[in-house]
């Protein structure tokens, strides 16, 4: 068993698709009960990180530990068991189109449990109260605002009382309330379910506020990290770059490319 | 020379990905059977599959089958009269239905209608990581979503050939007896005495059985190796009917080759 205050422990993680490193000696020590925001720009290896940490792939070097156990040394039924104590919200909520709200959130519980049905709706009714969507049970996804769906995934991917929920990009195109719901929910739920939260978000503002700690990424490597107040404070000219959304800095604004000139003076050139 | 090179090159590229894909689908194949244990644990959902696939398809089956029979009736009265043997007009339209149009324009209407929006609700599924998401959540997408919808079309397809060959069979009796005036007695018992149960019908049965096996594994594959975008789920929905199209072609002249080669 490792450290018994960290739930999750990743150790020189280096991950690469085909040839393509994507991610290079990555360390993060995520502590129990906490919420955990991996920042930095769209293509920076936020994603691949939750799914190592989730077991969808399997590290090219180093360790993935969950809950004291390396991910990618499990089997395919010690995974499916430690994902039933894992909860997974996705970037547009994943909600099975052919099944009702109700239906969704019922689904994890009706696949892994052998609770009465009247039991399985008694806890669908609390979860989907929980994110204030009780009334909308009978809709089908397709009648959802987006803020709604998210709302809608949030209760399933609570369902079944995770040790652990992952957040992939939950404030992508919300509106400013439907992303303050989401972010206040996120902070709120962790706290009720004892769980410990890890999202991964490009939203600056929004995590500063609900977040415990705050990890940057860029190429593949963790750039910066610290609680909100030192994220704040910080001089590191990429979080700077970040919190301030400059368009140029240690990000460039420009896709590597040959010199200008000397492509505008070369072939085809009149 | 270099482009000598190249083009051989490109050539070995594209040979090498077909033949790792084809591997990937005899891999996928063999999952889908393992998986489909605990699929069939859960009947209901196969059940629903069948609904969707078969129970959903009868509508252009049989107006098709109904079709085909009315026009093998008119093209078979019109030849078999110059001979006068208009009396063998039940033995045509049965034989040729059973044997072969039953089960392969089943299949290929089959393949069009309900091969092509599995391979579309599969392929979604990934696009929307409704499978990721199922995963995820510790349920197999092969036991939950993959393996009912396989054994749905398995299932559905020699079903529906039976009742396009049916149809057929009632189609050609309406043209050749009620509306040309072929002797009733005569369609009917010619037909009885040289339809033989094991060589036509049956080989019949098994050939849908084939093509439904066929054109289900294609569907679901197509749809669970799609590129997860709009453009990716066109193409897979295309691939799938084609595919499927010359799947069924050619499995019927290999399967015909086998049934049929002491006649």
């Amino acid at each position: 068993m490792s450290d018994s205050g960290s739930l999750v422990k990743i150790s020189g993680l280096n991950f690469s698709y085909d040839e393509r490193p994507v991610l290079r000696g990555i360390d993060m020590d995520i502590p129990r009960g906490k919420v955990i925001a991996i920042m930095g720009g769209s293509g920076c290896g936020k994603t691949t990180l939750l799914r190592l940490i989730g077991g969808q792939l399997k590290p090219t070097h180093g360790e993935v530990q969950v809950a004291g156990h390396a991910v990618d040394r499990m089997g395919h039924d010690e995974l499916y068991a430690l994902r039933r104590r894992m909860g997974m919200l996705f970037q547009f909520g994943a909600l099975f189109t052919d099944m009702s709200v109700f239906d969704n959130v019922a689904y994890p519980l009706r696949e892994h449990t052998s609770l009465s049905e009247e039991l399985i709706r008694d806890i669908t009714l609390m979860k989907l109260s929980a994110v204030g969507l009780r009334g909308a049970e009978a809709l089908m996804p397709g009648a959802l605002s987006g803020g709604m769906a998210r709302r809608v995934a949030l209760a399933r991917a609570i369902a079944l009382d995770p040790l652990l929920i992952m957040y992939d990009e939950p404030f992508t195109g919300l509106d400013p309330i439907s992303l303050g719901v989401i972010g206040q929910l996120i902070r709120r739920l962790n706290d009720a379910l004892g769980a410990t939260s890890i999202m991964v978000t490009h939203d600056i503002h929004e995590s500063l506020a609900i977040v415990d700690y705050i990890y940057f990424m860029s190429g593949g490597r963790v750039v910066a990290q610290g609680t909100p107040d030192e994220i704040r404070a910080s001089k590191d000219p990429f979080v700077h770059q970040f919190v301030y959304a400059e368009a140029d800095g240690p990000v460039p604004f420009h896709y590597p490319a040959p010199p200008f000139g000397k492509e505008l003076l070369g072939k085809g050139a009149v | 020379m270099t482009r000598v090179t190249e083009w051989v090159s490109g050539l070995g590229h594209v040979v090498n990905e077909k033949i790792a894909r084809l591997g990937f689908a005899a891999r996928f194949f063999v999952m889908l059977l393992v998986y489909s244990g605990q699929s069939f644990r859960r009947f209901p959902l196969t059940i629903r599959e069948i609904y969707f696939s078969g129970v959903l398809s009868l509508l252009i089956i049989l107006v098709s089958g109904l079709f085909v029979g009315l026009v093998l009736g008119l093209q078979g009265y019109e030849t078999l009269q110059r001979y006068g043997s208009a009396d063998a007009l039940g033995v045509l339209v049965a034989l040729s239905l059973t044997r072969e149009l039953g089960p392969v324009v089943a299949a290929l209407l089959f393949a069009s209608r309900a091969g092509s929006s599995v391979t579309a609700e599969i392929g979604l599924m990934k696009a929307t990581e409704q499978l990721t998401a199922m995963d995820m959540m510790a349920v197999n997408p092969m036991a939950r979503v993959v393996a009912p919808r396989f054994w749905g079309g398995v299932i559905s397809m020699p079903l529906l050939a039976a009742m396009f060959s049916a149809m057929g069979v009632f189609g050609g009796y309406l043209i050749g007896v009620v509306f040309i005036g072929v002797d009733d007695g005569a369609f009917w018992s010619q037909m009885q005495s040289s339809v033989d149960f094991r060589q036509d019908i049956i080989n019949g049965v098994i050939k849908s059985f084939v093509f439904g096996v066929a054109v289900s594994l294609i569907a679901v594959f197509e749809g669970y190796d799609s590129t997860p975008t709009a453009e990716g789920v066109s193409r897979a929905i295309t691939r799938t009917v084609v595919t499927s199209a010359l799947a069924i072609l050619a499995l019927d002249f290999v399967l015909t080759s086998f049934m049929f080669r002491g006649l």
